[in-house]
């Protein structure tokens, strides 16, 4: 099957400091590929540089788009770049209040994208909102309160609503459980692998946690100052990883 | 009686006889004259002709007399005269090392070449009333003239490479903020423009805040100067530069400090703010505000009002933002009827829903339910 | 007529700059277009933008309305229609029907307007995502890209919260299926006379220095649901001086005890339906 996104000697580069260093992999559809590695590893540059939010000092990413048309994404323009976030991408940050709407209620931010997208029937809205907060093990009655009000478990799942209620083909997840506690990164985690299966969805996720890669991902980018140093089946890296910097992080995992 | 609600031709009529009548006072006092206002409130005719956008002491003066002393509304007179004025041309930028100075002070050194120059200033003044009338003063002549021309003190920094440098190759031609609108995000040009038509009360307030922590600031103040400077023009039939006059200008450059960063090595940094005739506490305030305004320039934080270019520059003219505030005072009874007839729609489904059991008395003059056009 | 200045106060090239913007923003309906906004003798906020179309398209021989809340003789229509007849010494009328040329604030007449009209708007604040997006840059970037969801999210959440679309005047447009567009701060009872109108309307906003137009016989759709279409505002009553049924009314409160009387906003319409059943 052809590839849905080609990452081919990426560098971004912050004046003299690397964020991230040659760094190339293929993301296939229904492919969950995990980046892992410490804070400051260059994981969370390589996600917003693939995910064209910055540009790259060196190298090329290129996209599949749904009509088969391959675009190479440093040269897309503000409108492109948008449309793409809109119609075809999702982005689930870490804190969740930096993805969502605050100041409208939990139906109007899983709604948002539909409309975007052209819905305009209130009733249907409803409908798919409710049902997706259900999806999420929101209750729908709370469909019209404020996220303001719902703890930070529920404004990650939330966002995880408002974010795939389009349905999109590439989703962009940046350490969407690490600021939550770990009963809480449990359901969280559970409640993805879910929707992974059933939407067969195709997403690049950054973590500094090798569970959640063990969890989620069949392949798996170990990152250290910016390079990738093991990439490969995430039960591979896992089990026998080659790498010292991998069998370390591996090893404190298992110690810990 | 409904005849009565309405305005009309005739009462604006009688409004400004009235006008007309306050703004003269008691007839036994004497009218003021312009040349009174020139000479003896020369810094609020400072103000107007600065914030008005027009050099013309005369008009300035005459402008405050008809405003009755609103300085906002001598100010907005001003803007509005300029208006119709025909457009000869630009003048060559100004030269400000050749001002004739009057004042000329500086924060950043006990002494500077020059000297410093304290020239007419309320700063020593013991802000004691003066009951009696002021006795003309004589003064007394200095021991030497001034020098022709003063060194900037920021220069003299300069030669050591302690402070940024600014290319004047680099300056492109500034567009005219009156003649084009304001596009964001602004360049420094265009944004000083601004600042020099902007409020005093506004720049100050929000210069005030970028030493209350509102920004990253420390600023000193590295050289006040005011006085006279010559005004060229180069017309195209000559093709030469021709002096046509001289107007006086207070100029401020205060000096930042700046810790490095967005490929900036570490050095002071300027900011900057002039001001038409004696306007010390405008041009300190617009240059805090310029140098806060640059903080995406020099790659620092931007959090602070002062640093937002559309919120500082969106809000500093006191033209546009006296014209608004006070535009609430025109009848807007159409749409408070709009909002009045969607108000009682929903207090009375609030009251469906907080009492079922018996429906609310009958509204006054209940808006039927909304209806597909 | 004040000699000193010139016909209709600005000078000739700058309502040349004016009516190119003029002609730009009639190439693009409801495209807001940036201007070289100039200070008038009339505060911001005070309909500083439509003086200035105006100013740019009186010609001797036109004839000029002004209405503010529909009304001839409030006090900010009474002062244009004084500034034009003093700087320009044109015609002023008071009747619909026979002028060329309508500046208005806050409503469009009830009289329908026909193709050898325009119909200038005072414009407070042009751009209707503003309350949504304070930046101007964000804005013109949702513009360009036609990115209008937020605009929904507003229209959603009103609904979720009060069973409607709480928004009764400055009601939202899409101007020929392309710009959000506001129509100024007419109710939305007067957004269906938007909707391909015969006339031309011009929109000026002075202090926003921006000027938008919606060209003749252009649609104009009032943004809804589907399954909550846009609603206007209809009374119980009729108008208690001319029986109307059909225009909008203004409430004046009587007395001290709150008695109320409904009546038509449109002054000239009220009048001409008066007339008519005099005769």
């Amino acid at each position: 099957m052809s590839a849905l996104l080609q990452v081919r000697g990426l560098s971004r580069h912050y004046g003299q400091r690397i964020g991230c260093e040659d760094v190339s992999f293929d993301l296939h559809p229904g492919e969950l590929l995990c980046v892992v590695g410490e804070s400051g590893s260059g994981k969370s540059t390589l996600l917003s540089t693939v995910a064209a939010q910055l540009a790259p000092s060196a190298g090329t990413v290129r996209y599949r788009q749904r009509d088969g048309e391959w675009l190479e994404l440093g040269t897309l323009s503000e409108a492109d770049r948008r449309r793409l976030a809109r119609e075809e991408w999702g982005f689930v940050t870490q804190n969740p209040r930096d993805g969502l709407r605050l100041n409208v209620s939990a139906g109007a931010n899983v709604a948002e994208r539909l409309m975007a997208l052209g819905m305009r029937n209130y009733s249907q809205l409803r409908g798919i909102a409710r049902s997706w907060l259900e999806r999420v093990e929101i209750d729908a009655a709370r469909i019209d309160d404020a996220p303001t009000s719902f703890s930070g478990g529920m404004q990650q799942r939330l966002q995880i609503a408002r974010t795939l209620v389009t349905q999109p083909r590439l989703v962009f997840m940046d350490e969407p459980t690490a600021g939550l506690d770990v009963s809480v990164q449990a359901r969280i985690l559970d409640l993805l692998r879910g929707l992974v299966n059933e939407l067969g969805l195709a997403a690049v996720m950054v973590t500094h946690d090798l569970a959640v890669a063990r969890l989620l991902a069949a392949r798996t980018i170990v990152m250290q100052g910016g390079r990738v140093v093991e990439t490969g089946l995430t039960d591979q890296i896992l089990d026998d990883p080659q790498h010292p910097y991998t069998q370390l992080l591996v090893s404190s995992v298992l110690t810990t | 009686m409904y005849v009565a609600v309405k305005g009309g031709e005739q009462a604006i009529a009688r409004s400004l006889e009235l006008l007309a009548e306050a703004r003269r006072g008691d007839t036994a006092v004497p009218e003021l004259e312009l040349a009174q206002i020139r000479e003896q409130l020369r810094l609020g005719v400072a103000r107007v002709m600065q914030e008005g956008s027009l050099y013309d002491e005369e008009l300035a003066a005459l402008a405050i007399r008809q405003a009755a002393g609103d300085m906002l509304e001598a100010i907005f007179l001003l803007r509005a005269y300029r208006t119709t004025l025909p457009r000869f041309g630009y003048t060559e930028p100004l030269d400000t090392t050749t001002m004739r100075v009057h004042r000329r002070v500086s924060g950043t050194f006990k002494d500077v070449p020059g000297g410093q120059v304290l020239g007419p200033t309320y700063d020593y003044t013991q802000r004691l009333l003066e009951f009696d009338a002021t006795q003309p003063v004589a003064i007394q002549p200095a021991d030497a003239p001034l020098p022709g021309c003063m060194p900037r003190v920021l220069d003299l920094l300069d030669a050591e490479a302690l402070i940024e440098r600014i290319d004047a190759g680099d300056d492109p031609e500034p567009m005219d903020l009156t003649r084009e609108p304001l596009i964001f995000p602004a360049d420094r040009a265009t944004r000083l423009q601004n600042l020099a038509r902007g409020d005093e009360g506004f720049l100050l307030g929000m210069a005030y805040s970028t030493q209350r922590g509102y920004a990253e600031s420390h600023p000193f103040a590295g050289e006040i100067r005011m006085g006279e400077v010559d005004v060229c023009v180069c017309p195209e039939e000559l093709g030469f530069t021709i002096e046509i006059g001289a107007i006086k200008l207070t100029e401020c450059q205060m000096i930042n400090q700046f810790h490095g960063g967005n490929g900036v090595p570490p050095q002071f940094t300027r900011g900057y703010g002039l001001s038409m005739g004696e306007g010390e506490r405008k041009a300190m305030s617009m240059a805090l505000v310029d140098r806060a305004l640059r903080c995406d320039e020099l790659g620092e934080p931007n959090y602070a009002p002062a640093q937002n270019q559309e919120f500082v520059l969106s809000h500093s003219d006191s033209v546009e933002a006296s014209g608004f505030v006070q535009h609430l005072k025109l009848p807007h009874y159409v749409d408070f009827q709009a909002e009045l007839s969607l108000l009682r729609t929903l207090s009375a489904q609030h009251a469906t829903a907080q009492v079922d059991v018996q429906p609310a008395d009958a509204e006054p003059a209940r808006m039927a339910e909304e209806v597909q056009p | 007529m004040t000699p000193s200045y010139n016909f209709a106060f600005l000078d000739e090239d700058t309502k040349r700059m004016l009516r190119r913007a003029l002609l730009k923003a009639v190439a693009i309906p409801g495209y807001q277009v940036p201007f070289g906004s100039r200070e008038m003798p009339l505060p911001y906020g005070w309909g500083t933008g439509g003086i200035q179309v105006t100013a740019a398209l009186l010609g001797r021989d036109d004839i000029l309305k002004v209405i503010d809340q529909g009304a001839d003789d409030t006090t900010n229509a009474v002062n244009i229609r004084r500034f034009f007849a003093r700087v320009a010494g044109v015609e002023t009328t008071e009747h619909t029907v026979d002028a060329s040329l309508i500046q208005t604030r806050h409503r469009i007449p009830e009289t329908p307007l026909r193709e050898d009209q325009i119909l200038v708007f005072q414009v407070p604040e042009p751009e209707p995502l503003r309350t949504l997006e304070p930046r101007e840059a964000e804005t013109r970037t949702l513009h360009a890209l036609a990115d209008y969801g937020l605009m929904h999210v507003k229209l959603y959440e009103d609904i979720a919260q009060y069973g409607h679309i709480a928004t009764s005047y400055d009601y939202p447009v899409l101007v020929d299926d392309r710009f959000l567009t506001s129509p100024s701060p007419i109710p939305k009872f007067d957004n269906p006379k938007l909707d391909r109108s015969p006339a031309l309307m011009l929109f000026g906003a002075g202090r926003e220095k921006r000027l938008y137009a919606i060209p003749p016989y252009t649609k104009v759709e009032s943004l809804a649901f589907d399954d909550h279409p846009f609603e206007i505002q209809r009374w119980e009553h009729r108008c208690e001086l001319c029986g109307s049924a059909e225009s909008y009314l203004d409430e004046v409160i009587v007395d001290d005890r709150g008695s109320r009387m409904f009546v038509c906003s449109d002054t000239d319409f009220c009048g001409d339906r008066r007339a008519e059943a005099q005769a």
